[in-house]
């Protein structure tokens, strides 16, 4: 036994025992992925949301009545066979616009969410990746957008435009967001700067396209897909907050949180829960949802984070 | 002269790879409200030396004398602060990064930490591949036949390609950190303490696999390390850094048998030794490395140094041949 080992140390071994050799290689994503799904809150909150996404989608196919279509005959009317959730006070099916405004709701939390991605990433990469000069150019920059007072923005450009639209909407709520996003890419990218691999990578020659998209990029993934998530969540807040005091998207134009708005008034408050507490749950619902998910990504990303 | 002592003269006769002259590398320290430059952290230090083709030169000393930042500033991944590098008669100290990458070719690194010198969202395919895709035109089979034939050089199989660095023990990373600074064929190699993160016995089995590559590929390295006796295995020449400059640099034979420097002495004292014959006396140094941004005037070595005399203080030792190239920077041998 001793001799055949010693021969073994001086022919420089291959390490691997054999057997292994049919194991496919796991890479860090897929890792990821399966400790996401031990996650049963996360699992659960992405099923219930796809739930709550192919309704909205489906809506035509699950309600015959028109979200903007008034009859004033038929206003305030108690839920029945006709009108599942009944009607508001202007005689609009609620059902119908319940749906329908989960539509505008989400398209505006994800779309907000993809915009703020595209600017907060690209100046973050930018900055944590050259750092010096133009680090501190674009950090000032950012430090000027974070101290702009966003609700104050917000009324105040929706009190001169005359109608906004989903896209002013989407692009005030992203102009006003991308500087935190900024702030944790440029930090991820500050500190993958002084890799080893990143020098390596150097060392090759390759581009900095090349560094940015390959090295970087995928190195600081998992902060990035865990606030966008997270900041989906944020925007139909902001979005239902917004419409409910009636700053946000227009009437008649149906979304959760103009929905929401009827409860302002007492009578509908007190008499016609059937009116606001639907759109009340399904944005509850669907926050909660986002949350999770966004908690489980942030474990599956960062297994040490869940080791309270 | 024996057999061994002609070939060794005349692996060092041979013709100059790299040529170092006069390297500066500072660091600025900013301070105060408007960070300003107060002073400067100078990690290499007027350093000058040559390598010659095919030989490994060994790079000696304490944390903090500056040696990965020599190895880092050669292969330009750190701007010099002044200084000539010259590889192949080009220099290379100027250039931009376009017109450097022809040039990274032939010049790769080996880095110490195997878990953070890979990108662990890439599989050794892609990890390997990488260096043909930036630098070559090679068709996709191309690069695929010549990643397995790195592999099975480096001694791991080419079924694990698909794999990811966690899926490694430090040994083998250390072995797809070789494959992938090999895969491009470059004469001149740093290995940046590439054996120190591991075990003592995985470390003999990469020290031998680099020294049969260094034949096979016909390599040169600039080989960085603390251990004195992994550089004593590995090398043919040894430079002895402290503080930012070479205080002696000879043939491994003559800086073992009889180091000049007093701080090399003191080094090599250190080194536990099995054999009591040769046991050397064991010279304690008082005191710590100077801080690089506040070297002492004159000699480095001076603070710490058991033969410090007046002109110590005053005058900066240059590096002197002793003969048969053995070099020394003291003045104890002016």
């Amino acid at each position: 036994m001793q001799p055949e080992q010693q021969m073994n140390l001086n022919q420089d071994p291959k390490i691997n025992v054999p057997g292994e050799a049919k194991e496919k290689g796991i890479s860090p994503f897929r890792m990821a992925f399966r400790r996401f799904l031990k996650n049963k809150a996360a699992v659960v909150s992405i099923f219930v949301l796809a739930i709550i996404i192919l309704l909205c989608l489906c809506a035509p196919l699950l309600t015959d009545y028109d979200p903007i279509e008034y009859d004033l005959l038929k206003i305030d009317q108690k839920p029945s066979s006709e009108h599942i959730l009944g009607t508001d006070n202007s005689g609009r099916d609620v059902f119908s616009r319940l749906l329908y405004g989960g539509r505008i709701s989400i398209i505006i939390g994800f779309s907000a969410m993809f915009f703020t991605l595209v600017i907060g990433v690209t100046l973050g990469a930018i900055a944590g990746y050259y750092g010096g000069k133009v680090d501190n150019i674009i950090m000032r920059i950012t430090d000027i957008f974070m101290i702009l007072p966003f609700l104050v923005l917000v009324l105040v450009i929706v009190a001169i435009l005359e109608k906004v639209t989903i896209q002013i909407f989407v692009t005030i709520i992203a102009l006003t967001s991308w500087p935190s996003l900024t702030r944790i890419v440029r930090g991820s990218f500050l500190s993958l700067r002084e890799r080893e691999f990143v020098l390596g990578a150097r060392a090759i020659g390759a581009s900095d396209f090349r560094i940015i998209f390959r090295h970087f990029i995928p190195n600081a993934i998992g902060p990035i897909v865990v606030n966008a998530t997270l900041m989906v969540a944020t925007y139909i807040v902001i979005e239902s907050g917004l419409s409910f005091i009636g700053f946000g998207i227009p009437e008649p134009t149906p979304t959760w949180g103009n929905m929401l708005s009827s409860a302002l008034s007492v009578r509908v408050l007190q008499y016609h829960p059937e009116q606001w507490v639907p759109p009340g749950l399904m944005i509850l619902l669907t926050v909660l949802c986002i949350n999770f998910i966004g908690d489980g990504l942030r474990d599956a990303f960062d297994p040490k984070s869940n080791k309270r | 002269m024996t057999v061994t002592e002609v070939l060794e003269k005349e692996k060092t006769s041979q013709e100059t790879i790299l040529k170092v002259e006069n390297l500066k590398k500072y660091y600025p320290i900013k301070g105060g409200i408007l960070k300003r430059t107060v002073g400067h952290i100078k990690a290499v230090d007027d350093v000058s030396f040559t390598v010659f083709r095919g030989e490994t030169l060994g790079i000696v000393g304490e944390s903090g004398s500056g040696k990965s930042t020599l190895g880092r500033t050669i292969l330009r991944l750190d701007k010099p602060t002044a200084g000539k590098i010259i590889f192949e008669d080009n220099d290379i100290t100027e250039m931009g990064n376009r017109k450097l990458r022809p040039f990274r070719k032939n010049m790769q690194i080996v880095f110490q930490d195997p878990y953070g010198s890979l990108n662990a969202t890439m599989n050794v395919q892609q990890l390997l591949e990488e260096p043909l895709i930036v630098q070559t035109d090679l068709s996709k089979k191309e690069r695929t036949e010549l990643v397995d034939e790195m592999l099975e050089k480096v001694g791991l199989r080419k079924e694990d390609k698909i794999k990811y660095p966690h899926e490694f023990s430090g040994g083998q990373r250390q072995r797809i950190g070789i494959a992938r600074a090999l895969i491009l064929r470059p004469k001149f190699v740093v290995c940046d303490e590439p054996v120190s993160a591991l075990d003592v016995s995985i470390q003999a089995q990469v020290l031998n696999l680099m020294s049969d590559l260094q034949d096979e590929l016909n390599l040169t390295y600039l080989f960085i390390s603390h251990d004195l006796s992994v550089v004593k295995h590995i090398s043919d020449r040894v430079a002895v850094m402290y503080l930012g400059q070479i205080v002696e640099i000879a043939d491994k034979k003559d800086i073992y048998r009889e180091p000049l420097h007093p701080y090399t002495q003191a080094l090599l004292s250190s080194v536990p030794t099995i054999n009591r014959k040769n046991k050397r006396e064991r010279i304690i140094l008082k005191g710590d490395l100077p801080s690089p941004a506040n070297p002492p005037s004159g000699c480095p070595f001076r603070t710490r140094c058991p033969f410090a005399h007046d002109i110590c203080k005053e005058v900066r030792p240059q590096l002197k041949d002793m003969g048969s190239n053995h070099r020394v920077a003291c003045h104890l041998h002016a």
